[in-house]
């Protein structure tokens, strides 16, 4: 196994006078779980076209180790294809329903495999869209705001089946997210982009699965957070 | 106020009642709808009895319905039927494969959009069946004129909604699968033209509109066999009952075409329900 699944050196993107991305780097180890924080224009959805190979008009060095897979804020599934189709459409060669029912079976959704992707909630089908990043057996998940449309109970649900299939498929994760504690709660390290590049890092070793009420880590919690919000430009009151 | 209170959860209360009697309803058509058609082709028919409508401007019901029997057995219309629909045909399948190509080039090349779509967006502003004298020009009077008409009639809407339904492909789902490694090819296959059928099959459902008003206005013109050829000799003898069989014919036909598009709509767009 290499000994990084990202290494990313000096990525620099331009959109005409623009500069987007400012000769980033960054460093992924296989099996980590990193969030991205980033107020909007940061750059978090350029850095996240150019590792999911998306966007390769860069300059720099940005290379992956292992398959790509992306989740992204709204599970684009093709409303044609029945469920189980839609979770194997990223293997090649296609494979079959068994593989499929599988997938659906860790994201609990087996039931639903010969459903139209239409008749889905939201947060089903943002878990058939996780069936289908993780069936690839990527090396790196990308999950790009992939809870952002989701109501709050859906989303705490997602928190622990995000953290749960990582444990099992061990992935390298890349989450970029705009909710400090969605990072605080799920991530090995919590990197803060701005203006192209990453500003501020910190590593948290705590427990899982971790609340943010926890009487153990509240303390710490609420220290990294409101320094986190720092970065992001946001002062919080005293009395929050 | 206390009205409006109350009103308001019983209103809510009683709409669910209702989805399953209209079903129901729409499972057996309301034969209150009938009265108001059956009253017009009875009055119909008295019209003819009594002699204030003579036969030859428009012969009575029965009558119709017996000529309607009678050309049937003797196998003038079911040849009729067999030339009118072969010409429809033909030129339905030679529109739809230009309109097809041709929307398909246009959406999904850059260029062929710059190249394509302009001149196809003029010629679209001729009246079609004008051209007429033009064809007869071209192609004589014979079985192409006809075909021409209903190709170019044909090509046009399926150009049209073919052109909007790969323009307006969602570009999320497009890179959604180029994320999953799609190739160029398969991403045409399953993702562009499958997110074009829904528009396409209404561009079809136009197409067949027109199919059928082409042949039509083209069965007027010296056709020497046909539905129309029909119609313009009954005419010749005044026969108005021929004429009220050629029309039922050409309606009949119509709607049945309409019906098969929209069976062919309701299997291929499951997914959308």
């Amino acid at each position: 196994m290499a000994e990084l699944t990202v290494e990313v050196r000096g990525l620099t993107k331009r959109f005409g006078e623009r500069t987007v991305l400012h000769g980033l780097d960054l460093d992924i180890a296989p099996g980590e779980f990193v969030a991205l924080l980033g107020r909007s224009g940061s750059g978090k959805s350029t850095l996240l076209k150019v590792l999911a190979g998306l966007d390769t008009a860069v300059t720099g060095k940005a290379t992956v180790d292992g398959q790509v897979s992306v989740a992204f804020q709204q599970p684009r599934l093709l409303p044609w294809r029945r469920v189980w189709r839609n979770v194997v459409l990223g293997l090649h060669p296609v494979r079959g329903r068994d593989v499929a029912l599988k997938a659906l079976d860790e994201v609990r959704l087996a039931d639903h495999a010969d459903a139209w992707p239409r008749t889905l909630s939201g947060g089903e089908a943002q878990r058939v869209s996780l069936a289908r990043a993780l069936v690839r057996e990527p090396g790196l998940l990308l999950l790009d705001e992939p809870f952002g449309a989701l109501d709050a109970l859906t989303r705490l649900a997602m928190h622990r089946l995000v953290e749960d299939l990582w444990q099992r498929h061990r992935p390298s994760v890349l989450l970029v997210t705009h909710d400090v504690d969605e990072a605080l709660l799920l991530a090995d390290r919590v990197l803060v982009l701005d203006e192209g590049r990453i500003s501020a890092e910190y590593v948290l070793g705590h427990p899982r699965p971790r609340t943010v009420t926890d009487d153990r880590t509240a303390v710490d919690f609420n220290r990294v957070r409101t320094k986190v919000l720092g970065d992001l430009g946001v002062t919080e009151r005293a009395t929050a | 106020m206390s009205v409006s209170t109350l009103g308001a959860p019983v209103r809510a209360e009683t709409n669910p009642e209702s989805p399953p009697t209209a079903k129901k309803r729409r499972r057996l058509p309301d034969l209150r709808r009938w009265i108001s058609p059956l009253a017009i082709v009875a009055l119909w028919q008295i019209a003819c009895g009594t002699g204030f409508l003579p036969p030859d401007k428009l012969s009575s019901p029965w009558t119709v319905l017996q000529s309607g029997i009678e050309l049937t057995r003797s196998g003038e219309l079911g040849d009729a039927f067999v030339v009118s629909t072969t010409r429809v045909g033909i030129g339905f399948v030679i529109g739809g494969a230009i309109g097809l190509v041709l929307g398909i080039v246009a959406g999904l090349s850059r260029w062929g959009n710059f190249l394509v779509d302009p001149p196809v967006q003029m010629l679209r502003t001729l009246p079609f069946l004008g051209l007429i004298p033009l064809f007869i020009l071209w192609f004589g009077i014979g079985e192409e004129p006809k075909i021409a008409l209903v190709a170019l009639g044909v090509a046009f809407p399926l150009y049209l909604n073919v052109h909007s339904g790969i323009h307006n492909v969602d570009s999320h789902l497009i890179e959604a699968a180029t994320a999953l490694g799609f190739t160029r090819t398969e991403r045409l296959f399953h993702v562009v033209l499958p997110a074009a059928l829904p528009n396409t099959l209404v561009g079809l459902r136009q197409s067949l509109g027109i199919a059928w008003l082409s042949l039509i206005v083209g069965e007027q013109v010296n056709a020497s066999s046909g539905l129309g050829y029909l119609i313009n000799n009954a005419r010749e003898f005044l026969r108005t009952d021929v004429i009220v069989v050629g029309l039922v014919v050409y309606a009949a036909l119509g709607l049945a075409t309409d019906a098969i598009v929209r069976l062919v709509e309701r299997r291929a767009l499951q997914w959308r329900s």
